[in-house]
Formats: C-alpha cells, structure tokens, sequence
C-alpha cells in the first residue's frame, strides 16, 4: 500500500478559521467531529435524564419525580440516546474513517454532507426544548404507541417532526456513506477488499434508507390521526393500533442493527490490531453482516408476541428470530478465534472491545430467551427486555464507540490516548456497567414491569444496587471527557501507524490526520 | 468540623430509610408457576438458560484462556492463519441445531396458549386509563378493580404495606381447577394484562377483543400489574385474582349479584345532597383523581381543573352530558357504562359542590333522564 497524503494541497485549502469554519464546512474531517461532538452533547443531556430516572427508582415511593415527568424522562432518554447519541456517533466515524479506509479525498457529496449534520441539532434542540412546552414533553415512549401517543399536547407533534428532521439527515448521511464506499474507493480496493468496518456501514446505509422512509410514514400517520382527522390509528374510524406497532417494528427491527452493525465493523478492526494477527473468516464476516441485515426484515413481529396474532404467526415469527442469531453466532465465534493464537496485548481500545465481545453475547442470549414466544409472554415489556437490549446498546454499540474512539484518537489528534486514564475509565465502567443492568434479568424475571416511576417492595433492593451501578457508570464517563481533552491538547506525539498492528490506509497518513488527505489515490496491492 | 458528622448522618438517614424495605426477596427467577402453562414456560426458560449457560462456558473459556496464554506480555508470537471452512461450517451447523431443539417444546407451547376453547369460564376484562373492569358474561355481574393502595404510602407519608402497588380494591375472583376464558378489550389506550404465576399476559387493544386462557391449579391470590405503557399511571394499575374453592368461589358469586339488586333499586331513589356528596367523594378518589386531583386543581396544561370549573359550576345537564359521554380525542372518557346512575349522581354532586363550587345537586333520575 502507498499513500500520496500532499502537504502541499492541505497548506492551499486549510481550514476558514472561528465558528464559520464548522457552520460552513464540508470536509469529512470536520464533519466527522461535528458528528462526534454533537453525540457526546447528546450523551449528556440523555444520561442526565437516565440519573433522574435511577435516583426514582433508587427506592420504592415517589420521591423527586412525579409519574409525568417521570414518562417524559424515560420517553426522551430513549429517543435521545438511539436518535441522538448512537446514530450519530456512528456517522461521526463513517465521516471520518470511510474516506479514510478507502483512500478517498473525501465524501461523495460534501455539501449535502453539511447539511446531514446540521439539521441534527435542531431536531434535538426540538425534542429537548419541548420540555418545556405547557403540558411537558413527550411521555408516550419511544415506541410512541398510539393511541397513548394521540392523546398527548403540542410536543409530540414536535417529536414528531423531530423525527422527521432526524430521518432526512439519516437517509442522506446513509446515501451518502454508500455512494462514496461504492465509487470511491482507491484503485486496487475491490469490494471484497474493503475494511470490515467499511462493510458493515456499506450495509447499515442500505438499511437506513430501506426503513427511516418507513418510520417516516408511521410518524406522519400519527400526525394526521392527531391533528387532520385521520383514522389510521383507531378503532371507531375503521383502523388499527396495532397496525402501527408493525409498521413501527418493521422500521424498529432492522433499526436495531443499524444501531449495532457499525460496532461489528469497529470490533472486527480493533481485536486483530492488538491481536497482531489479521481478521479470522473476513468473508464470512461480510456474509454474516449480509445475512443478518436480510434477516432483520422478517422479524419485527418478535416484538409483538403479546398483542393476540395466530398461532401460525407467532410460530413464524420466533423462527425467523432464532435463525438470526446463527450469523450472530458465527461472528463471535471469529473474533474469539481472531484473538486465538495472537500475540495480545491490552491497550484501552481491546479493554472494550473484549468487554464488548463477552457482554454483547450476554445481550444475544437474553435476545434467545426472549425470541422463545411462550417465555416472552412472561418477560415483555419487563425489566428483562430492559436488561436485554442494554446489554446489546450500551456494552454493545457504546462500548464499541468507546474503542473505536481510543483507537483512532491518535489519528485525529496526532497524540497518543493516556492509557492510565483509559484504564481506569474502562474497569470503573465495565463493573458499574454490570452492576447496573445485569440485576435487570432478576428484576424482570420476578415480575417488574418497565416504565413505571414506583414498584412494589420485592424488587427495592436490586434495584438500589442498579441505581448505585447507574452513578458510577454515569460519573465514570467524565474520565471519557477528560481522556479526550487531554489528547486534544497534548501528550505523546503519535506516529502514522499509532498501533504496532494497526493494518488499513488511514494508518498510512500522518498523525493527526492532514485536513486533505488522499487527493491522489493510493494505489491498493 | 461538622464534615465526618454530616456524612454519618447521610449514612444512618440512608440506612433507616431502607430498613423498612428489606422484605429481601432476592429472588433471581421467575415465580414458582401455578398453572400448567406457567410451569411449562419455567420449564423452557430453565432449559435455554442452560443451553446459553454451556455456550457461554465453552466460547469464553476460550476466550479466556487466549487472553492469557496467547499475550504479548507472555512473549507468545502470533500465528497468522485466517481462514478455515470446516471450522466455520461446524460453528454454524451446530448452533443451527441446537435452535431446532429449543424451538419445540416452545412451539407446543405456543399452539396450547392458543387454544382457548371450551372454557368453564369466561369473563371479559376492559382496561381503562388506570383500572380494570371484570365483567362475568354468564352471571351478568360486573364490577372495576381499583388500586387499593393509599396516596399517603406512595408519598412516603405512611409506612408502606405487604402488597404495596399490589393490592385492589375488588380482585378478579375465579374458581380453582377451571379454565378461566379471558376477552381482553381497552376503552382508551392499550393496555396489557399479566398475572405471571399463571402464565398469561395479553394486550388490550381497543375497539378490539383479543383473548387468553389460563387455568389454577392452586387456591391463593396471585398478583400482577399493567404491562403496557398506558400513561400517567401505568404503574398504578395492578391486578389481583383470587383463586377460590368451587363452593367458595359460588358464595361469591351470591353475594355480588345480592349487591347489584340493591344498586338497582338506588337508581329510583332521591337522595339527600350529603349522602350524595359523601358517596360522590370516594366515587371521585376513585375513578376521577387520578387526573383532576384530589384537590380538583388537576394538573395545568394536562387535565383541567374541576375547582371553579366552567362545567362543573354550570347547568348539570351539559355536565351530566361531558361525564356520561367524555370527550372524543382527549383522556375524558365516557363514564356510562363504567358507572350507574346512582354513582354518576353522587360524584356529579360532589364535584359540583366540592372545592368551593356551589352549584346544584343530581339525582339519579337527572342521569338517567340523560342516557341515550
Ligand atoms: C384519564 C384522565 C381523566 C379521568 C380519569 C377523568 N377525566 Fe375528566 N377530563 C379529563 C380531560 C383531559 C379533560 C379535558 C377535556 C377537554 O379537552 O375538554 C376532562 C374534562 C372534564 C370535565 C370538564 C372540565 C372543564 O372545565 O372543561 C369534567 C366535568 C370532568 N372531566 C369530569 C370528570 C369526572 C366526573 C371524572 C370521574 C368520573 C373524570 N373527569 C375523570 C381527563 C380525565
Ligand atoms: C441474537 C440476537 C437478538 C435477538 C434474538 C433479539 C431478540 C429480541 C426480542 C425477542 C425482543 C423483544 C422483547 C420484548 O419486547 O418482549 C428484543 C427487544 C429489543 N432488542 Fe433485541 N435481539 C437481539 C439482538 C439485538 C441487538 C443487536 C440490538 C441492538 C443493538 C437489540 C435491541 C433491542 C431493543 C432496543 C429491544 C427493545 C425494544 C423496545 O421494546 O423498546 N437486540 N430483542
Ligand atoms: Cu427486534
Ligand atoms: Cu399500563
């Protein structure tokens, strides 16, 4: 491999400098971080929300919330974190590594690129700000369920046009993202060459624009019924609520591994870097991100099992459910045989990803028992499925961020990530992680349902120990900030290859990376 | 110096404060099943956990012990293999299999939770922003179960009981041994009812009736709560089914159909404005404070004070009318089947002259001059 990185080119286009340069900008880069930052915002505001909800439940009886609020906070969290936090996170790393990975000068559509990301922080400035609106924010969950979601005041049609803005930066982040994978890759880069984490955005981007029109038109429905006289929703106009719950999971279903395909791509890049061995089964990595992406089509039902559908499809439903968890399966199976035979060692950014690998699969499980028709009938809509998909979201796609943000510190700011920092920012967020979310299954299993802002005596004391778990983890993340900041401004320069087993074109241009890079493309050997 | 005092204090308030609360259960799975459906589900749930268990071992002991032998700090030099089809075509076949094997049992399962025919018994139940109603369609008895437990435990102003959050008014009463037929509907929004230790949990969906079975296999109370986001009070809306014998349980059913004689006949009564007030208070802490508050300011932006109240304080009929029939698109809902002339009449006059309102009482006969 070979890189032409021009001094020359970055010294004639260098950044506009103040607030015009982000406001204006349409390189990758700056994009990328924009995309970064927002999320960490995002992250913040959500997570505060999550505090306020474990600081409720740190005892039985209502002591600093009341039920209202109490559904607006768990409502905004949810959208907050999967609209907010981890989707754009995400993008933030398309941004800045998929020009990188496929030496590409930059996105296939830089300005339209622009405008993907800044509409986002107005559709955020829309749901938060709708708080504060005369009868508070949004309270419907993030499922939005009608008819509950038709009863509610002004800011759930905001929500709903949050939503909205939100898809329309999605879809065009996602044409984008597949446009610039598909034509412009460096000579020599055939598909099958690409790096994984270019793979799974390449098919995250094909479900994004297959499903965010999708959820578009269930939101859209909602604000007809809610304020034009429709009756998609409701019994007495001749329509159906639960027919939005199964347009609702066919966009939800697939969106769950959007939320989580990127992280694929981080992990299966950070593990054989600090394995010091290459990618165990590259090609059935990419056929099992293929499959899973195909299957999660035809899946959405599983969460539905309790709302009264024919025995023949339920039956459907939990097959297709437990056939996605055979390409699941097979990737885990090939980081653990990544790892077999390295030559490892335990820098931060392989903290998280082995963290990811072990509590990602507890996650998956919890996904089988679930799957099983007959058991969901117990455990939906209990802390259970709570416990479930934050396994899958937090020590799934936020911890993955977490490495790929260690990991590719180093390019961003040419210094080196402060590893003790890292460390302590990792142990105290792996314990508390679990000390948090893994009571959940006991607390779902012995019958708490979700949602609600007071419980009965038997389940106080896992969930005091959850609430202890969920302050930690939470004050743990200001270690995550100042790790940042410290590589912002300073440290231990770092070289192009940051990694001694770092393998990839990013790693073939200086650290931090020049503000253009690959304006001649690298030739692919 | 009053910092170590202050931090002791914080402590000793934090521990008394949750030496009431330990009724330490710690209890790690599911409740001990008391039907048939119920233990089978345990029974899945049990056996999954195991199969998920030994994966777990088997991968992540290699995991593990990669991590440890195979570590740079241990000198261990990489060895650069990549690929291997027979390896990857066992690690899909076997997991394939292995789903085979837990998906029949749960699809036997599933066609038996299906089968609600030829029940013993069969009631229909309506979920309601935030209540239940039980209606026996054979016995013609019909009645709403309302959490039973006080305002003043769930704002920490009283000790909390045994049951807190789980405890009603007016149970579900069922005979033991019977399938018991559940016709699931909603008023409002959805709802879901779910009793674990008899392994049924259907959502209520409105405008449709969906419906479930399940069937004791021991005499006891069992207790669940709304499963379904259904707002504001969600959390507040339990459900409690006492399992009876079959004599016990037809003394029961005596006894209410005895009570509901006696409501008829109020509904030709005229009734003195304190009984009705007093009768229309508890009515109103019932079936009305949940959003218009007990103290009838209700909650600004959200549901409409009472206190002062345009309709409230007007003529009775257009209030008698908002109260019978709600108010299409909002969370008033229609009160005339959930409530009977006599009970309408009672928290009508309550409510127009609680709070400082002084406007006239009603009469049954007022409601029921206003029916249809
Ligand atoms: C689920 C919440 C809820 C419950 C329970 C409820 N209401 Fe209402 N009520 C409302 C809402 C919301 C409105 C406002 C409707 C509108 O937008 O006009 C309302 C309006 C009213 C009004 C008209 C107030 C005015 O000034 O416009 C009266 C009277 C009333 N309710 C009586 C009752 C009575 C009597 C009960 C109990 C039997 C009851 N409500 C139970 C939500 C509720
Ligand atoms: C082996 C793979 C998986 C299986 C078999 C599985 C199965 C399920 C099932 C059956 C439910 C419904 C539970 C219920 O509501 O009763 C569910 C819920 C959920 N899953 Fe998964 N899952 C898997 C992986 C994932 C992944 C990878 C993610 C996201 C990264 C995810 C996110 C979620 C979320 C967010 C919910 C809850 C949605 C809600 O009700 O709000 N799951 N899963
Ligand atoms: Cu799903
Ligand atoms: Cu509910």
């Amino acid at each position: 491999m070979d890189a032409h990185a021009t001094p020359a080119a970055s010294v004639r286009h260098g950044p506009p400098t103040g607030p015009m340069r982000w406001l204006t900008t349409t390189n990758h880069k700056d994009i990328g971080t924009l995309y970064l930052w927002f999320a960490a915002t995002m992250f913040l505001i959500g997570g505060l929300m999550a505090m306020l909800i474990r600081a409720e439940l740190f005892q039985p009886g209502l002591q600093i919330v009341q039920p209202e609020l109490f559904n607006q906070l768990t409502t905004l969290h949810g959208l907050i974190m999967i609209f907010g936090v981890i989707m754009p996170a995400f993008t933030g790393f398309a941004n800045w590594q998929v020009p990188l990975m496929i030496g590409a000068p930059d996105m296939a559509f830089p300005r339209m690129n622009n405008w993907s990301f800044w509409l986002l922080p107005v559709a955020g400035g829309l749901l938060v700000g709708s708080m504060l609106l005369p009868g508070g924010g949004v309270a419907g969950g993030w499922t939005m369920y009608p008819p509950l979601f038709l009863q509610g005041g002004i800011s759930y049609d905001l929500t709903i046009f949050a939503i909205h803005i939100m898809g329309a930066s999605s879809i065009m982040g996602a044409i984008n993202i597949a446009t610039t994978i598909l034509n412009m890759r460096a000579p020599g880069m055939t598909l099958m060459r690409m790096p994984l984490f270019v793979w799974t955005w390449l098919i995250t981007a094909y479900l994004l624009i297959a499903v965010m029109p999708v959820l578009a038109g269930a939101v859209t429905m909602l604000l007809t019924d809610r304020n034009f006289g429709t009756h998609f929703f409701s019994a007495a106009g001749g329509g159906d609520p639960v027919m939005f719950q199964h347009i609702f999971w066919f966009f939800g279903h697939p969106e769950v591994y959007i939320l989580i395909l990127p992280a694929f791509g981080i992990i299966s890049t950070v593990i054989p870097t600090f394995s010091r061995k290459p990618l165990f089964g590259y090609a059935s990595m990419v056929y099992a991100t293929a499959s899973i992406a195909i299957l999660s089509f035809m899946v959405w039902a599983h969460h539905m099992f309790t709302v009264g559908m024919p025995a023949a499809a339920q039956l459907f439903f939990m097959y297709a459910t437990l056939l996605i968890a055979v390409p699941t399966g097979v990737k885990v199976f090939n980081w653990v045989a990544t790892m077999w035979q390295g030559s490892i060692s335990f820098e931060t950014a392989m903290l998280f990803a082995i963290a990811f690998v072990c509590l990602f699969t507890i996650g998956g499980f919890s996904g089988l028992v679930l799957a099983m028709a007959p058991v969901d009938i117990q455990l939906h809509d209990t802390y259970y499925v709570v416990a479930h998909f934050h396994y899958v979201l937090v020590t799934g796609a936020l911890f993955s961020i977490f490495a790929g943000i260690y990991y590719w510190l180093p390019k961003w700011t040419g210094h080196r990530v402060d590893e003790t920092w890292g460390r302590w920012h990792f142990w105290l967020s792996a314990i508390s992680v679990n000390l948090l979310f893994f009571p959940m299954h006991f607390l779902g299993l012995a019958g708490m349902p979700r949602r609600i802002p007071d419980y009965a005596l038997q389940f106080a004391d896992f969930n005091r120990i959850a609430s202890i778990g969920g302050f930690v983890f939470g004050a743990s993340q200001i270690l995550l900030l100042i790790v940042i900041l410290k590589c912002i401004r300073g440290g231990e320069k770092a070289p192009a290859r940051a990694w001694e087993g770092a393998e990839g074109l990013e790693w073939t241009v200086a650290s931090p990376a020049p503000y253009h890079t690959f304006v001649q493309p690298p030739e692919v050997k | 110096m009053p910092r170590p005092r202050a931090i002791g204090a914080f402590i000793a308030a934090w521990l008394s404060l949750s030496a009431p609360l330990v009724r330490a259960d710690w209890r790690l799975n599911l409740p001990a099943p008391k039907s048939e459906m119920a233990a089978r589900i345990y029974d899945i749930h049990t056996l999954i956990l195991l199969v998920c268990l030994a994966i777990f071992v088997v991968v992540f002991g290699a995991m593990f012990y990669a991590l440890f032998r195979h570590r740079k700090s241990a000198g261990h030099a990489a060895r650069h293999f990549h690929e291997n089809t027979s390896v990857e075509v066992i690690w899909t076949v076997i997991p394939f299999l292995i789903l085979i094997g837990m998906a029949w049992p749960a699809t036997k399962a599933v066609l038996d939770q299906k089968d609600t025919a030829n029940p013993d018994l069969t009631v229909k139940v309506t979920g309601y922003q935030w209540k239940w109603e039980y209606d026996y369609l054979q016995d013609g008895v019909k009645f709403m179960s309302v959490l039973a437990t006080p305002r003043e435990q769930i704002e920490n102003k009283a000790a909390k009981g045994k049951n807190y959050l789980l405890e009603v008014d007016e149970p579900l009463v069922v005979p033991v041994g019977k399938k018991v037929r559940i016709l699931l509907t909603s008023n409002d929004v959805i709802h879901a009812w779910w009793v674990q230790e008899l392994g049924v949990k259907q959502d209520a969906i409105p405008g449709f009736i969906r419906d479930t079975w399940f069937r004791a296999d021991e005499i006891g109370t069992y207790r669940g709560q709304c499963a379904e986001l259904c707002g504001k009070d969600h959390g507040f809306m339990p459900i409690v089914v006492e399992v009876k014998s079959e004599a016990d349980y037809q003394a029961w059913l005596a006894g209410r159909k005895a009570r509901l004689a006696l409501a008829a006949a109020d509904a030709d009564k005229v009734f003195g404005v304190d009984e009705l007030k007093a009768r229309g208070e508890k009515i109103y802490a019932a079936n009305c404070a949940a959003c218009h508050q007990a103290d009838g300011k209700g909650l600004p932006g959200v549901f409409p004070g009472l206190a002062g109240s345009r309709v409230a304080t007007g003529p009775a009929a257009a209030h008698i009318d908002l109260v019978l029939r709600g108010k299409d698109g909002t969370a008033m809902a229609a009160y005339k089947d959930q409530l009977n002339d006599a009970d309408l009449a009672a928290v009508l006059t309550y409510e127009r002259t609680a709070w400082g309102n002084a406007a006239d009482a009603v009469q049954p006969a007022h409601v029921k001059a206003r029916r249809d």
